[in-house]
């Protein structure tokens, strides 16, 4: 292979390396130029490299629009550090754009000082007016705050793969490695996990190893010669547990969970759903696992979907669905009928930005009390939030081993942007998993449909188990028979048995862990997705010498046993939630304690400057340290 | 256990403990009696059994069966039977609807469980009105009936299950009625046999709300010229003394004197396996009183059923050998940190 470092300039000096504590680039561009590829390339090599990395991709909002306007611009930002991060990061270290558009579009998020990488072949008079811009932004001076560096990348990607003699348009598309190429020189990534990439991923086609290569190593050579950069970044490994490690996104984490669940369970995956997104996301993601015993069915709608689970939940099965926005109220009826049958069953909710179907791309955290009372009559259940996106695996997994151990629907209320957003999992070994029991028949024993446990639990008769034959419906049951009953104080009763079986389950769940003092004035109480941001924040004014606890729930019901005492520990508490204050409505309701709220229905998650802001005002109120309440 | 060594079921085996209490005369109790027959002759065993039903009074049907049973909510029965079948293609599973559940609040669900040719046995008994919601005219209320909600007669135009089972593609779809026991029976049984969705439309009478609507079909003195009884590879002959036929006009059935003129090449033959629905759904728009009603097997064809062809992939695939879990949440760019 003919090297593309073919050039007349004269050696460039070395350009000087500064270490960084972290940064966000990210990559944007047209839907053709595979931008949220290029940036998911460039997070592995950080990972690689030995960062922790957090990622997020930006979807153009329509499938295919005009090439070079800004609804057509997609994106994929890759934060990472040489310390434990958990967002893809407020500001931008750097943003490459590959069209005017692109620049248009994210230029927003760049703070003043910071790096522009452009592809300048796609500056022409045509291309600004689609994106906006009156003139050449280039050119006229509007980007005089920041660092710009315009490279000529479909020309250097032209030189690099002319050997090649390829269709102009598959020359085109080589140019994102060739951008791939800048960014990894400029951040001193290893090339070595992209050139790798890139053999197997297009092993069927020699000529699209040897252009793409050639396109990379360019971009790295071209960078180093002729970008015109001042200096490179660098960014050292974070420090990091011993193990086996890989990225994984929600939305992988989900369905690793629901697979890994039902084979530790022994059963089958029955997994229906509504093909719209997230259900659809997810589905893709099992179709293909037959080997597991991944049982998919595309259903007519989200109620027949939710049934369908419920019916494999009846007859032996993992039952789950995902959904999303309006899906999760068609899914109550069911979840109700669950309730009542008591039947084990796993709905989890992508929550995005509401009610109906409000900004479907869009994150939010509106749906707690939806999840914890959105059903008619008395109907508890169990609600779990996996708090990054990789621990949406061992929450899908506790969601079944919950749903199965305690006979009850379970809810996993995951987010949009904790469901796109990649970041580094340590993989567990398979074999120390939780192992997952179900309270079936006891041989032998006398059996009662509705009869229980210690922990309020019925068995789970099974369809093909002799001897259990047994009816189950949505007319309340008498204790132990199950027989339909409308008798007044058997109705009180089961409502009694119900609510106390999903209140018994706190005994079984860990407690809620502070991170940072375990007294004082201020506790920063959170849940679900909004972990890495709060986590950020405090170490940010940690940093600056106040102290600030935080702790974060994983289970909004049953609450943690320990969370009424621990909340008394402080005299204040913060709950940042991206809705109207829900979480602080539950807790007040169900603790009697008060609460302030930060609240963002902005359709994003928070910026760590945002909490940290928050915190820092609220220390500052309190003039003098006190003794707790 | 092989199948010899199956203990023969009788039809009280299939009785439970609770009282069944559908009004006195209703048609519930002949379906009720027919499936025990059916159940306890198919030689599957009882814990292999589920009954599937929805909301109204032939859903109770459920609890009146001693085999595994799952009374859901309004409609959804055919969804919840497909999660049932998925998860454990080896149950017989049965669907039991109401015209208000099958193809009013579920409708959607069961032609989608139709389409799908899932292996399930639905029965869809319909008296053309609303029981247990007391007397409000149905999606299949024929028009004039006299209702609580209509009571100047309905005049919206109703569904004819069997036209909805075959534009819905169901492999197997059959009428019969509640007082015909043995019809009723051998239709039952004949559903248990099919592999793949079958669809069985049962005309049963309610006593209270909608009494004698059926009467056309089930009194002697009006039978035998107001229903006809499907025959497969038979003249669609009906009458007294079979004197009249039924014959095609273009595309239009009509109803001809068998009087020597007309040779009897020229009626509709029967022929249930037809690959095409066309002459079974013309058959199903067959409606008194310009009409004789039909009453058999309409369609019986074979397409591989929807559980057949899941369970098929994961056999194969594992056949080709049980993948790794742990290499699965590994995937392809793991690395060890030291």
């Amino acid at each position: 292979m003919a090297s593309p470092r073919k050039t007349t300039d004269a050696p460039p000096m070395p350009c000087p390396v500064e270490e960084i504590e972290q940064a966000a680039v990210r990559f944007a561009g047209d839907s053709g130029d595979a931008m949220v590829l290029t940036g998911a390339r460039f997070a592995s090599a950080s990972a690689l490299a030995g960062n922790d990395v957090c990622t997020r991709p930006e979807f153009s909002a329509e499938i295919r629009a005009p090439a070079g306007t800004l609804p057509g611009v997609s994106g994929y930002q890759v934060h990472f550090s040489s310390k434990e991060i958990h967002t893809p990061g407020d500001l931008l270290h750097a943003l490459f754009a590959m069209n005017p558009a692109a620049l248009q579009a994210h230029l927003r998020d760049l703070p003043a000082g910071g790096l522009i990488v452009v592809n300048s072949d796609t500056f022409t008079p045509e291309e600004w007016v689609k994106a906006g811009f009156a003139a050449n932004p280039l050119t006229d001076g509007s980007l005089a705050a920041y660092r710009v560096h315009a490279l000529p990348m479909d020309r250097w990607t032209q030189e690099a793969v002319a050997a090649l003699k390829l269709a102009p348009r598959e020359a085109e598309r080589c140019r994102s490695f060739t951008a791939l190429g800048i960014a990894c020189w400029l951040y001193d990534r290893p090339l070595d996990p992209t050139l790798k990439w890139i053999r197997t991923t297009f092993a069927k086609n020699p000529v699209m190893v040897d252009a793409n290569t050639r396109a990379l190593l360019a971009g790295r050579n071209f960078a180093d010669q002729r970008g015109g950069f001042l200096k490179r970044y660098f960014v050292a490994k974070a420090p990091i547990t011993p193990g086996k490690y890989r990225q994984i996104s929600g939305h992988e984490a989900t369905a690793l969970g629901l697979i890994a669940a039902a084979q530790k369970a022994g059963r089958a995956l029955v997994y229906p759903h509504f093909p719209s997104a997230p259900a659809g996301e997810i589905a893709q993601l099992l179709l293909g696992r037959e080997g597991f015993d991944v049982r998919c069915v595309q259903a007519e709608d989200e109620p027949a979907a939710m049934s369908m689970a419920v019916g494999a939940a009846f007859s032996g099965g993992i039952g789950a669905v995902v959904t999303s926005g309006p899906g999760l109220s068609l899914a109550s009826e069911t979840l109700g009928l669950a309730v009542m049958m008591e039947l084990p069953c796993v709905l989890i909710d992508v929550q995005r930005a509401g009610p109906s179907n409000g900004m479907p791309t869009k994150t939010e955290q509106s749906d707690l009390l939806a999840a914890l009372f959105g059903r008619h009559g008395e109907c508890p259940l169990v609600v779990l939030a996996p708090t990054t996106a990789a621990e949406s695996f061992h929450s899908v997994y506790d969601a079944v081993r919950i749903a199965i151990r305690h006979m009850t629907p379970v809810i996993v209320l995951t987010d949009v942007a904790l469901a796109a957003s990649s970041e580094t999992w340590q993989i567990p070994d398979v074999a120390a998993l939780p192992p997952i029991e179900a309270n079936l028949p006891r041989e032998g024993a006398p059996f009662e449909p509705y009869g229980r446990d210690e922990k309020h639990v019925r068995s789970w008769a099974i369809p093909g188990m002799p001897n259990h034959e047994h009816r189950v419906g949505g007319l309340e049951k008498e204790d132990r028979t199950g027989h339909v009953s409308y008798d007044p104080a058997n109705h009180e009763k089961l409502v009694n048995l119900r609510a106390a079986k999903i209140a018994r389950i706190a005994d079984d769940m860990p407690e809620c862990v502070v991170d940072g003092p375990e007294k004082g004035e201020l506790l920063v109480l959170g849940w679900g997705g909004t972990f890495g941001a709060i986590q950020a924040a405090a170490r940010r004014v940690r940093r600056k010498g106040r102290d600030v606890a935080v702790a974060q729930l994983r289970c909004l019901h049953p609450l943690p046993k320990n969370l009424g005492s621990l909340l008394a520990k402080y005299r204040r508490i913060l709950i940042p939630e991206l809705n109207a204050g829900q979480l602080s409505l539950w807790i007040r309701a169900k603790l009697g304690v008060d609460s302030e709220c930060l609240c963002n229905v902005q359709g994003r998650n928070f910026l760590v400057r945002e909490i940290e802001a928050k915190i820092e005002e609220m220390l500052g109120r309190s003039a003098s340290p006190t003794a707790p309440r | 256990m092989n199948e010899l060594s199956l203990p023969m079921l009788a039809p009280e085996d299939f009785d439970t403990d609770q009282e069944v209490r559908w009004c006195p005369g209703c048609g519930d109790y002949s379906v009720l009696a027919q499936m025990k027959q059916v159940l306890a002759g198919t030689g599957v065993p009882r814990e292999k059994i589920v009954i599937v039903s929805g909301i109204g009074c032939a859903g109770r049907v459920t609890y009146y069966l001693d085999a595994y049973g799952f009374h859901g909510v309004h409609g959804r029965a055919p969804a919840f039977a497909t999660g049932i079948k998925l998860a454990n293609p080896d149950l017989q599973v049965w669907v039991v609807l109401g015209d208000g559940d099958g193809l009013s609040a579920g409708a959607n669900h069961l032609l989608h469980a139709l389409r799908r040719n899932v292996d399930l046995k639905i029965v869809l008994v319909n008296n053309e009105v609303l029981g247990l919601a007391r007397g409000q005219y149905s999606s299949t209320s024929r028009l004039g009936t006299r209702t609580k909600t209509s009571p100047e007669g309905s005049f919206e135009t109703p569904l004819r299950a069997i036209s909805v089972a075959l534009a819905a593609e169901a492999t197997f779809v059959a009428r019969t009625l509640d007082v015909e026991a043995n019809h009723l029976a051998e239709t039952l049984r004949r559903a248990a046999a099919h592999k793949g969705g079958a669809f069985v439309e049962i005309y049963q009478n309610c006593k209270i709300y909608n009494d004698g609507v059926f009467e056309f079909a089930t009194d002697r003195s009006t039978k035998a010229d107001a229903a006809i009884f499907l025959e497969q590879g038979r003249p669609l002959l009906f009458g007294k003394d079979r004197n009249q036929g039924i014959r095609l006009s273009g595309f239009d059935p009509e109803v001809v004197e068998m009087n020597g003129a007309v040779p009897i090449d020229d009626l509709i033959m029967h022929d249930e396996k037809a690959e095409q629905p066309t002459l079974a759904f013309v058959l199903s728009r067959l409606t008194g009183p310009e009409f004789p009603e039909c009453f058999g097997v309409f369609r019986n064809v074979s397409r591989p059923s929807f559980d057949e062809q899941v369970m098929g992939r994961i056999t194969a695939a594992k056949k080709a050998g049980t993948p790794s879990l742990q290499a699965l949440l590994d995937g392809d760019e793991a690395w060890t940190a030291e």
